[in-house]
């Protein structure tokens, strides 16, 4: 059982063996903020470039690192395992659960992610960073026209990280399904287990598509393949597909949680119920069904033909639908209620009014003709930032300060939250609103320098700026959790009057969460009289032992593709390292 | 030309006549200071500012949103862009251009309804001290079906227009348009006009009022062929051929470039086109078609002596491995054809204006201005290419 008295007690081993969700969700929380601040420095790197025309602070090369690092980093390193960490501490509680279904497996899943991650950045120190974007498209990434390790490090390191997020979101599957308290209905399940439900099914559907592309590609650049090589009878547009099949639910993986922990926010802090509950939840659903049939939204310019492109306009138009219908909820939701202006209200407020703009550019460009003159251009740069930034990551700030109390047991400084919420929402518009401009105004993505005289000027200045104030309002950030880590007000249980199960129980939980199974009566059990029952206790439950198996095994994959980009023993070390881990683990004597 | 938009350029409504500055040249770079990181200070100054008695950040916001407001203002005053999408110079971007005006309106209506409930409502039902905790509703369902309905309405007016245009824009054209094949390279475009045998690159010349059929191809990677005055981009795909049309019915210049990642010089992969009247363009394409006037090169005048040793050294110096100029011995083909180089404004794949000086610099050492560029550093003496500067000066 994990280390003596306190939750987060226990030196560094304790840490690295642990298999309790609450200490693997602060792992994933703190190693995503992590790579937030890396890929946020190369974010500013490039903005210091662009701030002036004909700037010569970054090299072409170093820019196509940095601007393919910071897609790669923010996506795969920083916004999904931030959801991870959500996912982790969250789910057991708010479903009447001591943990989820398969701790280790959870275990692993982290140290895989971390392994992976820290795979792909060492790249910088070998030769450099993957430089053909965070798309990689095909046929720039052939030994060809990218030789050297640079585009090896993507391929294989996107695999580890595939491997798992599919091994993390089979998880939640089972334990959202199996681990629910009695009386825990699916349409009493909060909002947020429901968007993560539907958010690991993405995640277990979608991945095998880039998987295969990325093998497919592997196969090329190593065996000489021709896959997608045109001279060699394949073909470049494959990848493309391959690519934004999972690239589009891609997108909704990393917007449906912020959507679930929104759809916990605003109704705490109106005291009322989710407006039009079971529509929240259909909408979520739908738009995660829907995310598979327009992936070719991303290709209008590739010239699909008059059918195709009517077709994944059409579908693409569609998502707005139940997109509207989950804002106009919140926006009922707020409305009649008795609204407390608390910090984490504030960022999904902030979330709801961006993403707003983010969703009505979006509709912009599901017009094809449109589309045509925008995609590749400033244009969508501010586009995907409204709704990945604007709304996504507003979204999962709003579920920091609403749940750092829970996790830590102090509040975050309520005067320090809003100055930083209100220099990141200005910050945010001053940086991105004008890239609108510029992008209509012929200025291409992805291009280290501009021309003086091209009236691109002005705009990118401002835009510089606004990047400066947003990463000194993450500073803010980081400065208010570090001192309400050490000297914040005490939350108690329930310092928000929530209505969900894990506001039952002390702050930070137990390591059992749970002394006894509740049993749930109602959609918001803390709200109602009798909405919880919470039979006798029968001593101190049981938990699983710490294991070091979940490491080595993570430490044996990673091996593969080191000795992939090295020398082949250390394959088959990797190799023997993951066959001694899975018969250390398989055959583990349970511990308590 | 409509006016009221913000991105609204003057400068790309005219005819660009004006040769721009070349990218690198010393003379004229910008003096713009880069703001330095506002967060050097530590903790310190920070706990005193937010730790000061009457903070609060609420209060502060006002201000901060004026400075917002007024950011926006200048983001709307913007420049003044050379390429805008916004200034149609094309039947297929004017096309385009009303398509995204209607959808923009729609936008900004949705938007304000949206945004203005929003703020209603929080502005509205804030916590009052010792009222009533509200009434517990759970949902009303004809609302439900309102709001699914309404957007639904609205897209379906945005999709009529735009199916329409869809079905406009790509198909292949009507008319008998003149094919004019387009083939990207890692960095620089070719121009092929198959009915006038004229071969050129990074300069594009079209006749006004008659509609072009471009057939797109690539060398190498993907890219994407985009002058935004004419209409959307279209994507230059290795092993498949695309094509896209319009009608340029403005004379003038217009800028374009590569919107597709294509590799290390990818922003800098730039073309111009010319778009003239009818009897300009075919003078244009008979001087381009016909065999390259070799300006006088013989030994007999100082100038000929100039030109001759700069031929030779043309031919001698490794260029014709990849360059073509029609009637000598350089056929090569893995750069732009230089057969009537003299003749063209910009060098280097419109980012250097074509002067002797900047066609020298650029010969010299083609990495110091376009990192990544193809072009090796030939290791010529100053002599060798301040003559071949001359001779290809020469070829018109």
């Amino acid at each position: 059982m994990s280390g003596g008295g306190s939750l987060y007690g226990g030196g560094l081993w304790s840490w690295v063996t642990t298999v309790d969700h609450k200490r693997i969700g602060i792992l994933y929380g703190v190693s995503a903020l992590i790579f937030f601040l890396v890929g946020g420095v190369e974010a500013l790197l490039m903005r210091l470039q662009l701030g002036s025309p004909e700037n010569t602070l970054i090299s072409a090369d170093l820019y196509n690192q940095l601007f393919t690092m910071h897609g790669t980093t923010m996506v795969f390193l920083a916004i999904m395992p931030l959801s991870a960490a959500f996912f982790n501490f969250l789910i057991p509680l708010q479903i009447g659960a001591r943990d989820v279904a398969f701790p280790r497996l959870n275990a692993f899943s982290f140290w895989l992610f971390l392994f992976g991650g820290l795979f792909i950045n060492a790249s910088f120190f070998f030769g450099g960073a993957p430089d053909t974007g965070w798309f990689g498209y095909a046929n720039l990434t052939s030994t060809q026209y990218s030789p050297g390790m640079r585009v090896d490090f993507w391929v294989m390191g996107l695999q580890v990280l595939g491997v798992s997020s599919i091994v993390a979101a089979l998880n939640f599957i089972v334990t959202i399904i199996n681990l629910r308290a009695p009386g825990m209905k699916l349409m009493r399940m909060p909002p947020f287990v429901w968007m993560t439900l539907v958010t690991s099914f993405l995640l277990v559907l979608a991945f095998p598509a880039i998987t295969v592309g990325l093998v497919l590609l592997m196969f090329d650049r190593t065996f000489g393949t021709v896959f997608f090589n045109p001279s060699g009878g394949g073909d470049v547009v494959l990848w493309q597909h391959l690519f934004w099949i999972f690239g589009h639910p891609e997108v909704y993986i990393l917007l449906l949680p912020s959507l679930g922990i929104v759809s916990e926010v605003i109704p705490t802090f109106s005291r009322k119920p989710l407006f039009g509950y079971p529509f929240v939840i259909y909408s979520g659903i739908l738009i995660a069904f829907l995310g598979f049939g327009v992936w070719a939204h991303h290709m209008f310019a590739v010239g699909l033909g008059p059918i195709g492109n009517t077709v994944f306009s059409a579908t693409t138009m569609l998502i707005a639908i139940p997109t509207g219908v989950k804002i106009f909820n919140w926006i009922a939701t707020l409305w009649g209620g008795s609204i407390r202006l608390r910090t984490p209200l504030y960022f999904a407020l902030g979330f709801v009014s961006m993403f707003i703009i983010g969703g009505l550019s979006g509709v912009m460009h599901s017009s094809p003709p449109t589309d045509l003159q925008q995609t590749d251009t400033y244009f969508v740069v501010a586009h995907i930032h409204y709704v990945l930034f604007g709304g996504v990551i507003f979204g999962l700030f709003s579920g920091i300060y609403y749940w750092f109390p829970k996790i830590t047991g102090r509040r975050l400084s309520e005067g320090i939250g809003k100055l930083h919420f209100w220099l990141m929402l200005i910050a945010f518009n001053l940086t991105f609103f004008p890239q609108h401009f510029l992008g209509l105004g012929g200025m291409p993505r992805r291009t280290y320098t501009y021309q003086e005289g091209m009236g691109f000027d002005d705009l990118n200045r401002l835009s510089t700026i606004g990047s400066l104030i947003l990463g000194f309002s993450i500073l803010v950030f980081v400065y208010n959790l570090l001192k309400s880590l050490r000297s914040g007000e005490q939350a108690g249980p329930d310092p928000w009057e929530g209505a969900t199960l894990e506001w039952s129980i002390s702050s930070p939980p137990p390591h059992y969460n749970f002394m006894s199974i509740p049993e749930v009566k109602s959609r918001d059990p803390l709200w109602h009289p009798g909405g919880v029952v919470v039979p006798d206790a029968a001593g101190e439950p049981l938990m699983p032992g710490p294991s070091f198996w979940p490491v080595v095994l993570a430490f044996g994959v990673l091996l593969l593709p080191v000795g992939a980009l090295t020398m082949l023993p250390v394959v088959f070390a990797g190799l023997a390292v993951v066959l001694v881990g899975i018969y250390g683990w398989a055959f583990e004597p349970a511990e308590h | 030309m409509s006016t009221g938009w913000p991105w609204y350029s003057p400068a790309a409504a005219r005819s660009v006549t004006e040769p721009r500055r070349s990218l690198t040249s010393p003379g004229d770079r910008p003096s713009v200071a880069v703001p330095s990181s506002p967060h050097t200070s530590g903790g310190s100054f920070l706990s005193r500012f937010l730790l000061h008695r009457n903070f609060s950040a609420d209060r502060y916001a006002k201000t901060l949103l004026g400075v917002a407001a007024a950011g926006f203002l200048l983001s709307a005053c913007g420049g003044e862009y050379t390429q805008s999408a916004m200034v149609p110079r094309s039947d297929f971007a004017r096309n385009v251009d009303e398509l995204f005006r209607g959808i923009f309106w729609w936008a900004v209506a949705v938007f304000v309804l949206v945004e203005g409930a929003l703020l209603v409502a929080v502005l509205r039902f804030r916590e009052k001290p010792g009222a009533d905790e509200p009434k517990p509703v759970h949902g009303n369902t004809v609302l439900e079906i309102t709001w699914t309905l309404a957007p639904a309405i609205v897209l379906i007016l945005i999709a009529i227009p735009t199916i329409r245009s869809i079905w406009l824009v790509d198909r292949p054209p009507t008319t008998e348009a003149m094919v004019v094949e387009v083939i990207g390279h890692q960095w620089w475009w070719e121009f092929r006009y198959p009915e006038l045998g004229v071969v050129t690159a990074n300069e594009m010349h079209l006749p006004v009022g008659r509609t072009v059929d471009v057939r797109l191809r690539s060398a190498d990677v993907i890219h994407s062929f985009w002058f935004p005055q004419m209409g959307g981009k279209r994507d230059v795909i290795p092993g498949h051929e695309t094509f896209v049309w319009f009608t340029p019915d403005s004379t003038g210049r217009y800028t374009g470039q590569c919107a597709e990642f294509c590799g290390i010089a990818h922003a800098l992969m730039k073309m111009e086109l010319v778009v003239e009247e009818p009897d300009a363009f075919e003078s244009w394409a008979e001087s381009m078609g016909a065999e390259v006037v070799l300006p006088a090169a013989d030994d007999t005048t100082e100038s000929g002596a100039l030109l001759a040793a700069g031929s030779r050294a043309f031919m001698s110096g490794g260029c014709i491995a990849c360059h073509t100029i029609a009637g000598t011995l350089a056929r090569g083909v893995l750069g732009p054809d230089l057969t009537h180089i003299g003749g063209r404004r910009t060098i280097a794949s419109g980012i250097l204006e074509n002067t002797p000086e900047e066609m020298a610099r650029w010969i010299r050492d083609p990495q110091a201005v376009k990192p990544g560029v193809l072009m090796p550093t030939m290791g010529l003496s100053v002599e060798q290419i301040q003559t071949i500067t001359t001779y290809l000066q020469g070829l018109k």
